[in-house]
């Protein structure tokens, strides 16, 4: 890492005043006594800290890196990315666990299950299987897994041509949308082209986060690095970056560049500047007063929840605002603060109580909003949300797409091919009417 | 009135009297250790923390370098616990005299002040924060040392040795002579007012800046210290884990001293003539913030904590008809009163430095031994203090450590140093005290960045809880506290200290409105 970003973070430990406000809103140092809190992992016990000192903390493995403690922070300490730091060197000395490396890797995962999903979804929901794996790797028996789709986004991108138009945007999809959730990636790409975008796909892989959040930050480094230089090319013509993947887009964003120690990197600093949440840019779109608002009804009472690494943006709740242009959608802010996965820490054998539990206020939140319906910008957490609450969930995008009256994801693809190559016709035809 | 009796009476309770205190009673002599206030709250309490490796005194004073760098490798054995092996770094920043480096590298090696010539690309990797317009660097055996530590050490090794009685908080008001020998002193309990004679064949003034003072009240004439002040700042966190002082002839703010958890830049030397002047001039806070930018840029925005002052004993012998007994070259004075003033049983230490506590320590019991007509021989050099036995140094990250241990059962009262419930609870049982500043000393207590915005109500509160004493104590044991600690803040008050204060401010005034306290 390099010594100058270490100094930005440890540096920002000088503004801490104890306040804390960072333990009074971290979810998990209240769910459970093994985690003492952000303020005593981050700006306290970094004083404590010289490099060539062996790591003596067992509790920051405890923190999720969820961040909230940053982002409620009113003087600006950059505790989670302290933590992280201090979680990285713990795992570095004591090892990481198999299941760690594991479970950090949805490529590794995907590419295994997806040809054959449904012997692995159905292998994935054996309660005898998942008491073997859970001894033998400490993945806990009930933590929610996703089921594969079977066929992978990228098998769709390929097929896929976006209509040329005058904006161009790169589409990062991330891996739960590439393994577990092409229908989300399918409907992302049509509520942009619906609204005047060109959508290109590049080949891309994982951004690294799982990686980063287990302590790999080496590997980690590899993987977003590699993102990068893959996203980086339309970058430079000036094309935006959108992802549906808040965590992978914030990753992208600030997470890699800030605990990774990549600021310097020209490629991911590009990248970075350029990456957008979903939400955010149509949002913005709608606030220059071009975003397409004729929608149909729908008829449905959905809660939202607002990820913790949606909030780490700084970009307040877009996808409220957008789901309230949506004609009979009423939408149920709920204001717990986490689901308790943060990606791959619920799942962990020693870390689903805990999980539960910090998520147990939000559960609760939606029990008590009578939705039917759970709307979430990360994919993680609507898996957790699901488990916990047995309802359904969907991107805020999947909502808009329903209410555009687009025609469904994944139906026949051909077709969908074909009417890219029409309108690619009639823009053709167009344009040279024009000149 | 009370009364004791002792073989050796030594006044002043720094580092020099318990070192004393220990050596005499490793001697098997029965000691008394009395200071006015607690042990280590004059000068040793003040200093910078730096266990001198010799190197800063190469060029300018090498026989005090040759006495560093053979105490410092006989501390690092037998105080290995109150040491942190930081290491140290002399360099040659663009402010430096560059012609220095060649002069010092052949001081350390007229001195045998171990040193080695580093790269500065390498000490820039390890020490990224530094000047990066170094041009030479060395490594010496610097390290830092606790004073604290080191003198309760010191007080505990000798009470278990040879009972030795400890007493802070008792004065010194008169010295007995009984003709030409001194056979004992008055004390004061400063807390009560309780008076207690003490009668010792040998009184040993180990008061340092206020060793005159000691002297006149035995009648000896002309020994004349003249305190020298110097300021020191903590800043917030190590800005360095390396003792890292500027290659040069030695001046004001040239060194900057890791220890715990702070980093210590300092310090200057301004006449006084009060050693209790504990002035923080601005001119000087300034003027050490500037030295600090010096070797690390970006000093002045990074967070100071606290400033404070100690005094140095500079020893002028005024006595007329007295050739100076001061070796010039010598740090430290010994003043054996019979072979100067013809008056027994009574021996003045003072001057030197902390690193040297020990060699002074062995000299003035060497003298007590001459006039007790006894040989006994010294064992200091070799012989472990209480918690280094096991020779092994502190390491910054014990704190943490033990907290780690015991978080799901025990309660943290000071959160910046770490200081639980349980070893509170257990230093308020064995001190007696209701002075929270001495736990301070002992535990760090209110040491770090909120200056005890929020351990000090805590700690308040669980003493006045565990030996019933009255609302007034407590109050009156927060209010103390509060005070001491705005002492050192005040002076440095900007960026995110400022902002610290002003919390701290809410808290106290706010919230608790302890500007109404019954005392
Ligand atoms: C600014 C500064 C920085 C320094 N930095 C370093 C450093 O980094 N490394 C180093 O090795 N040295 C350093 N020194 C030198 C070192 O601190 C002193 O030499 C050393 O602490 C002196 O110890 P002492 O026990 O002789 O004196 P003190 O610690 O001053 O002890 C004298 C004691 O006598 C007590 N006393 C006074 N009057 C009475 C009375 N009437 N009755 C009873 N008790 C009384 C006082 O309360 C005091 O506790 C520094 C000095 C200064 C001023």
């Amino acid at each position: 890492m390099t010594e100058v970003l270490h100094e930005l973070l440890r540096g920002s430990l000088d503004h801490c005043v104890k306040c804390t406000i960072c333990e009074t809103a971290c979810p998990f140092s209240n769910a459970t006594p093994l985690f003492p809190g952000p303020k005593y992992a981050g700006p306290q016990a970094e004083r404590y800290r010289v490099e060539d000192e062996p790591s003596v903390e067992w509790s920051v493995d405890y923190c999720s890196g969820c961040g909230i403690c940053t982002q409620v922070c009113p003087q600006g300490v950059k505790i989670a990315e302290l933590n992280a730091q201090a979680r990285h060197k713990r795992k570095q000395e004591s090892g990481v666990p198999l299941r760690d490396r594991l479970i950090a890797r949805p490529t590794v995962l995907g590419r295994l299950g997806t040809p054959v999903a449904p012997l692995a979804n159905a292998t994935l929901r054996s309660r005898p299987f998942r008491a073997a794996v859970e001894r033998a790797f400490g993945v806990h028996r009930d933590a929610p897994v996703p089921r594969f789709a079977g066929r992978t986004f990228r098998s769709f991108a390929r097929r896929h041509s976006s209509p040329p138009a005058s904006r161009r945007v790169v589409y990062f999809h991330g891996c739960g949308t590439e393994y577990y959730e092409p229908d989300v990636g399918e409907k992302t790409v049509a509520v942009l082209e619906h609204n005047g975008f060109q959508v290109e796909i590049p080949k891309q892989g994982c951004c690294g986060l799982p990686l980063q959040s287990n302590g790999l930050f080496d590997d980690a480094r590899k993987y977003v690095l590699r993102l990068a230089r893959a996203l980086a090319p339309q970058a430079r013509d000036g094309a935006l970056i959108v992802g549906n993947a808040t965590s992978c887009t914030l990753m992208l964003k600030r997470e890699a560049r800030e605990i990774l120690g990549l600021a310097d990197d020209p490629e991911l600093k590009l990248v970075s500047e350029r990456t957008y949440d979903v939400c955010e840019l149509l949002l913005e779109l709608h606030d220059r007063g071009e975003l397409k608002t004729h929608m149909q009804p729908v008829n449905e009472v959905v809660a939202y929840h607002a990820p913790c690494q949606q909030q780490g943006h700084w970009i307040g709740k877009p996808a409220l605002e957008l789901l309230d242009l949506v004609p009979g959608l009423e939408v149920r802010e709920l204001d717990a603060r986490c689901c308790g996965i943060a990606g791959t820490y619920g799942l962990k054998r020693e870390k689903y109580d805990i999980a539960m539990a910090t998520g147990a206020d939000l559960f609760r939140q939606i029990g008590a909003s009578q939705a039917g319906s759970v709307a979430c910008d990360s994919e993680t957490c609507r898996w957790q949300i699901e488990h916990a609450t047995n309802k359904p969930s969907a991107h805020p995008i999947e909502l808009l797409h329903r209410a555009y009256g687009l025609p469904p994801a994944g139906a026949d693809s051909k077709r969908s091919t074909l009417r890219g190559v029409m309108t690619r016709n009639v823009e053709r035809v167009r344009n040279r009417a024009r000149t | 009135m009370a009364g004791l009796s002792t073989d050796v009476l030594v006044i002043g309770g720094g580092a020099t009297g318990a070192g004393v205190a220990w050596d005499a009673a490793l001697r098997g002599l029965h000691v008394v250790l009395a200071d006015r206030a607690d042990l280590g709250e004059g000068t040793s309490g003040r200093f910078h923390g730096l266990l001198h490796s010799g190197g800063r005194y190469v060029v300018k004073d090498p026989l005090a370098a040759e006495e560093c760098i053979a105490e410092n490798r006989i501390l690092r054995r037998i105080a290995a616990d109150c040491i942190e092996d930081t290491g140290g770094l002399f360099v040659t920043t663009p402010s430096d005299d560059p012609a220095y480096a060649e002069r010092f590298a052949e001081g350390c090696r007229a001195t045998g002040v171990d040193c080695e010539e580093v790269e500065p690309a390498e000490v820039l990797r390890e020490e990224p924060r530094l000047h990066p317009g170094i041009s030479r660097a060395f490594r010496v055996p610097d390290a830092n040392i606790d004073a604290w530590k080191t003198a309760w050490a010191l007080a505990r090794g000798a009470h278990e040795r040879s009972g030795a009685r400890v007493l802070p908080y008792h004065a010194a008001e008169a010295i007995h002579r009984r003709g030409d020998q001194v056979v004992g002193a008055r004390l004061r309990d400063v807390r009560t007012g309780d008076e207690l004679e003490v009668e010792a064949r040998v009184t040993v003034n180990a008061t340092g800046a206020w060793a005159g003072r000691i002297a006149g009240l035995a009648g000896i004439e002309g020994v004349r210290v003249l305190p020298g002040r110097g300021i020191m700042i903590a800043m917030n966190h190590r800005l360095v884990n390396t003792v890292v002082n500027r290659c040069q002839m030695p001046t004001d703010g040239d060194i900057l001293v890791p220890i715990r958890t702070v980093c210590v830049m300092g310090t200057t030397d301004v006449h006084t003539d009060d050693p209790d002047d504990q002035t923080v001039a601005e001119d000087e806070v300034q003027a050490m913030l500037e030295d600090g930018e010096r070797l690390v840029p970006g000093f002045r925005r990074a967070r100071a904590l606290r400033v404070w002052t100690g005094v140095r004993p500079l020893f002028q012998d005024t006595k007329e008809g007295v050739a100076s007994t001061r070796d010039v070259t010598r740090a430290h004075t010994l003043l054996d009163h019979a072979e100067r003033d013809g008056v027994g049983g009574f021996v003045t230490i003072t001057g030197g430095k902390l690193t040297t506590f020990r060699l002074m320590a062995e000299e003035t019991v060497d003298a007590v031994c001459r006039h007790l007509g006894e040989e006994r021989p010294c064992t200091t050099a070799t012989e472990p203090l209480p918690g280094s036995e096991d020779g092994e140094h502190y390491m910054l990250g014990e704190r943490l450590a033990r907290r780690e241990d015991g978080l799901l059962d025990d309660q943290l009262v000071c959160e910046c140093e770490l200081v639980t419930r349980r070893k509170l609870e257990e230093a308020m049982r064995r001190r007696g005290t209701s002075n929270l500043d001495d736990f301070r000393r002992v535990l760090r207590l209110g040491m770090g960045p909120c200056q005890g915005g929020f351990c000090m109500y805590r700690a308040a509160g669980i003493m006045h809880g565990l030996d019933g004493m009255s609302a007034e104590q407590a109050n009156a044991a927060l209010l103390g506290f509060l005070v001491e600690r705005w002492k050192g803040v005040w002076p440095i008050l900007y960026g995110d200290q400022l902002r610290q204060a002003r919390l701290d401010d809410w808290i106290f005034q706010g919230v608790l409105d302890v500007g109404h306290l019954r005392e």
